[in-house]
């Protein structure tokens, strides 16, 4: 973990601050966060750690203590996704923190910078918002998403030091992405890298999201997670990955995902899949919900968890905007914990701790509820127990499998809101008896309780299952690369690639077997019965 | 004397919270249903006992607050503060941003190691305060990475640094259907641990506290605030001043010493088990009266029947009579009904207090033959009411009560490791597998002893 080189503001400098121009940030932002006037408290000595020493920091409860996460987004995909991330984040950061004061919450994804003449690039720790930068770096290898973000309504959340692109794009190659640009970039991406982990006094997590089919987010997106590795060996690697559809239009994306999952195999600590096909039906299954006439009226539009209602993106929503809403929200929920309290709190070491038996069974199938909430606040416990039920209802995963009907390794529930150990322990041994779990883990339930529910929401769901029904989108690759790969369809074009062989083919479609080949043998246990292994006999 | 608190992770700070709460409260009761110089010297034990004087006059609980992230602490201390009627040290913290990730290796072999020295700071800097320290209270839960681990290598600390003070350990025992996937490993590692350097641990069963405000306190919504708060009465039922030997004149000195004396005739026993009665909610509490044989019936049958509360008591189980073969022991895992002690202390607090006959408690048929059942039963009391309760009476119990309980954790624990998931975790932070089976052969030794009283 890089050390941090702190810099304290001296809080009673900041003055009232002019508001910035209407427009730049948009509706549903606190007005007080760009409010003028107030006293600020006053900055307690705490950030002192030496550059390279661990001592601790005895910290006076105020100081900027928690962790931070950055997010790394890649390729089209991943920052169409990361863009709403970022939006909605702020959105939720805006409804729990009236007063505009920079908390610990933003900071774990926030940096706070005085952009003002002369401010320089210095982080302000504590004391009024001035103005809020992603942790983020935004890799494409074309300019068209990168460049719209930095002209739309966020453009002042990200710098132009956190971006590195290029023009001509990768090709759906993921060689091209991985070993070209790879090659090329790397020694921009560690530095980028670098300077984004100093702005961190104490980082935790990186979070890489990338589609596997394409060319960039797979190829470019894997070779940065290598990166990530060997230079940030002791920081959390969670990775959002959007597997391509049977009807993906892109001819090569079986190589482009199954070259990439050997990357994720051996690299990510934790992967989220996500499907598009489950996005777009729990999008469908929304819309009509909403326009139907009965409930149509009494929904929140800003608990939709496709919606960007109360953001700051206040124009059309694209057809992808209602998808990638959904994973941004999966990523929000699974930070909650770390970023708000709660009285059984689940950060996101503990997330790869409980929920990772063996290092490569580390794919979590993920689900949310509720899809939308009613006007209509009252909330008597059977709706909440029907979160619970939805959770576990293939219609909720975000990827096309279900859970109920293959073998649990492990689960975690995530609540936020206002819901009690009761409530918990009430659905869960309502729930457990028609779920399978694996014999030396029959109790494999990690739980974790956040105060602070979603915005339009009063309490919601989580559901990361360590689950066998991931096999089946695993399966499916290898058949559809098989397909391509005995004919050799399209090898050319990744082999004339410096430094890919067929060798990376070979090597890739085997790590891919082997793991499904895992998910085999556990699956193969759900129907024998637990043998008990005999206890240790002492002798008295 | 006094007693130092440290108070480890998530569930040991909100549960200190709560215990000096209560302990607060029952200070300020109006109550006490005793005379004005008893209430005074009662007052004056629980003082010089859990809080340190200061200038302004609120009282400063003796305590270090220690987690790996800090969430928690802050809010401990806000709310502390905010009740005005007493507070923390907002020197004696410590904590650190990452957490333990509810891996234990990460408490023990990583973060212990590392801040040993700043804590253990904090601790002496407290025990200076004590005029006269009596010993340790540890508050965590077995089941995260922080209060478990961490709390293990602390507790070695402490017991190195003060090898003459006596060291208590709160231990809580998660919910047996998961909060924590992994808890099955923690609490084996933390209980072998424990044994070696504490003098007892106390333990406080999350599903039995959640059965007692479910179904006696009423509660519909639980959520684990009420369950600390249950678990805060019955520490401070036991540890609030008492009168520890019949004719003494002065609130005992030496709550912590009299306790081990008491309890822990041999270190291969220092399993504690609590019970409390009566327990209702406050509601309810104005309606009823209780008298004391009716109490006490209670307590006993709780104590040979392993009931964790005073409703659904198996009535039929009975100790061995006398002259009659004891029936052979039963391994662990069959259902044990008689629940044998090796020796009792029971805690009375309020009305008529003098007039109480425990005789049943000093039946030699509960015990076991190593201990005269004179050595082997003693009585506290003191005729200030507790906590608004106008007769209180606690149990604290060195037998059989946490056998089947560990039997389970034990067995759990086992049937994971030999499947070997999760050790990948433990050994990324250098605990390999020979240490689990150490830990392993420790308890099933521990189960053993007990299943052969």
């Amino acid at each position: 973990m890089v050390p941090s080189t702190p810099s304290l503001a001296d809080g009673r400098a900041c003055v009232s601050l002019t508001r910035t121009a209407p427009g730049t940030r948009g509706a549903g932002l606190s007005e007080a966060w760009f409010g003028v006037g107030g006293a600020s408290p006053s900055p307690v000595g705490g950030g002192g750690a030496a550059a390279g020493a661990r001592a601790p920091l005895v910290t006076a409860p105020g100081a900027a203590t928690m962790t931070q996460s950055v997010v790394v987004q890649v390729g089209q995909c991943g920052n169409q996704i990361g863009c709403r991330f970022w939006d909605l984040a702020l959105r939720e950061h805006a409804a729990v923190n009236k007063k505009g004061i920079y908390d610990e919450a933003l900071s774990s994804f926030f940096r706070n910078v005085d952009t003002r003449n002369g401010g320089g690039d210095a982080d302000i720790h504590k004391g009024k918002i001035f103005s809020l930068k992603a942790r983020a770096l935004l890799i494409d290898m074309e300019e068209g998403v990168v460049n719209e973000i930095l002209q739309g309504p966020l453009r002042d959340v990200f710098d132009s030091k956190q971006l590195i692109t290029d023009v001509s794009g990768s090709g759906n190659n993921w060689a091209v992405g991985h070993k070209l640009y790879g090659y090329q970039y790397r020694e921009h991406i560690v530095e980028k890298l670098r300077r984004t982990a100093e702005h961190c006094d104490c980082l935790q997590c990186f979070f890489v999201i990338h589609s596997m089919g394409g060319g960039t987010g797979s190829g470019l997106g894997t070779f940065v997670l290598n990166v990530l590795e060997d230079e940030f060996p002791e920081v959390y690697r969670f990775v959002t990955s959007v597997y391509p559809s049977g009807e993906d239009d892109v001819i090569t994306s079986p190589y482009n995902s199954v070259l990439a999952m050997k990357e994720l195999n051996e690299h990510a600590d934790c992967v989220l899949p996500i499907e598009n096909e489950s996005l777009f039906s729990i999008v469908s299954k929304i819309h009509q919900m909403t326009s139907s006439g009965k409930l149509g009226s009494t929904v929140k539009q800003n608990s939709l968890l496709t919606s960007s209602a109360g953001s700051i993106k206040t124009e059309q929503e694209k057809p992808f905007d209602a998808m990638n809403n959904i994973v941004a929200n999966l990523l929000l929920n699974l930070t909650s914990s770390a970023r708000f309290e709660g009285s059984l709190n689940m950060d996101l070491n503990e997330i790869s701790m409980n929920l990772v038996p063996f290092p490569r069974l580390h794919y979590l199938v993920s689900s949310l509820t509720p899809l939308y909430t009613l006007a209509d606040v009252n909330v008597p416990s059977r709706r909440l127990d029907q979160m619970f039920s939805d959770a576990f209802s293939k219609d909720h995963q975000l990827i096309q499998a279900d859970p109920k009907h293959s073998l649990y390794l492990a689960c975690a529930l995530l609540v936020r809101g206002n819901v009690q150990v009761s409530d918990l322990r009430r659905n869960i041994e309502r729930l457990k008896p028609s779920l399978h779990f694996v014999s030396w883990n029959q109790e494999g339930w990690k739980t974790g309780l956040c105060s602070v529910p979603p915005v339009g929401h009063s309490h919601s769901l989580l559901a990361l299952a360590n689950n066998t029904c991931v096999k089946p989108t695993f399966t499916e690759l290898r058949d559809r690369f098989m397909k391509l790969y005995k004919k050799k369809a399209h090898l050319h074009h990744y082999l004339r690639v410096d430094g890919m062989e067929q060798s990376c083919f070979s090597e890739a479609i085997s790590s891919l077997s082997d793991l499904i080949e895992e998910y085999n043998q556990l699956d193969a246990t759900k129907s024998a019965p637990g043998t008990y292994p005999s206890r240790l006999k002492i002798a008295m | 004397m006094s007693i130092v608190t440290v108070q480890l992770g998530q569930c040991g700070n909100q549960i200190g919270y709560e215990v000096f709460n209560a302990i607060c409260n029952d200070f300020h009761s109006t109550h006490g249903l005793c005379s004005k110089k008893e209430n005074e010297s009662y007052q004056e034990a629980c003082k010089e006992r859990f809080f340190s004087e200061e200038k302004t006059g609120v009282p400063v609980a003796r305590a270090v607050l220690v987690d790996m992230e800090p969430k928690v602490i802050s809010r401990t201390l806000s709310i502390a503060a905010r009740s005005g009627h007493w507070r923390y040290d907002h020197q004696s913290h410590f904590c650190q941003k990452q957490g333990s990730g509810n891996n234990w290796a990460n408490g023990y072999s990583v973060h212990g190691p590392r801040y040993r020295d700043v804590i253990m700071n904090l601790v002496q800097k407290e025990a200076e305060k004590c005029d006269r320290l009596s010993g340790f209270f540890t508050v965590m839960s077995m089941a995260g990475g922080t209060g478990s681990g961490m709390g293990a290598f602390v507790t070695q600390c402490l017991r190195d640094a003060f090898p003459t003070s006596f060291i208590l350990n709160q231990v809580i025992w998660p919910y047996g259907t998961g909060e924590v996937i992994v808890q099955n490993y923690n609490s084996v590692l933390t209980l072998s641990h424990l044994y070696q350097s504490a003098d007892a641990l106390l333990v406080h069963e999350n599903d039995a506290i959640h059965k007692i405000c479910a179904q006696l306190m009423n509660i519909k919504k639980i959520s684990f605030r009420d369950v600390n708060q249950v678990i805060a009465h019955q520490l401070g039922s036991v540890f609030q001043p008492t009168y520890s030997s019949e004719g003494a004149s002065q609130y005992s000195r030496s709550p912590l010493g009299d306790l081990m004396e008491s309890l822990v005739p041999h270190p291969e026993f220092k399993m504690l088990g609590l019970r409390n009665i009566p327990q209702m909610s406050e509601n309810s509490l104005t309606y009823s009266t209780f008298t004391w044989p009716g109490l006490i019936k209670h307590l006993r049958q709780m104590l040979i029947a392993n009931a964790k509360m005073e409703e659904g008591i198996d009535w039929q189980v009975r100790p061995p009579l006398p002259g009659h073969p004891v029936p052979p022991k039963a391994s662990p895992n069959k259902a044990l009904h008689f629940n044998t002690s090796i020796a009792n202390l029971v805690v009375l607090r309020g009305k008529d207090v003098q007039s109480v006959d425990l005789g049943g408690f000093r039946d030699p048929a509960l015990y076991t033959s190593w201990l005269n059942p004179q050595e082997a039963f003693k009585i506290w009391k003191t005729p200030r009411a507790f906590n608004k309760y106008e007769k209180s009476a606690s149990l604290v119990s060195n037998s059989q009560f946490l056998l089947k309980l560990m039997d389970n954790i034990v067995g759990k624990a086992w049937n994971m490791f030999a499947s070997k998931a999760y050790v990948h975790q433990y050994t990324k932070f250098g605990i390999e597998e020979e240490d689990f089976l150490d830990c392993f052969t420790t308890l099933e030794q521990v189960l053993s002893s007990y299943a052969s009283l």
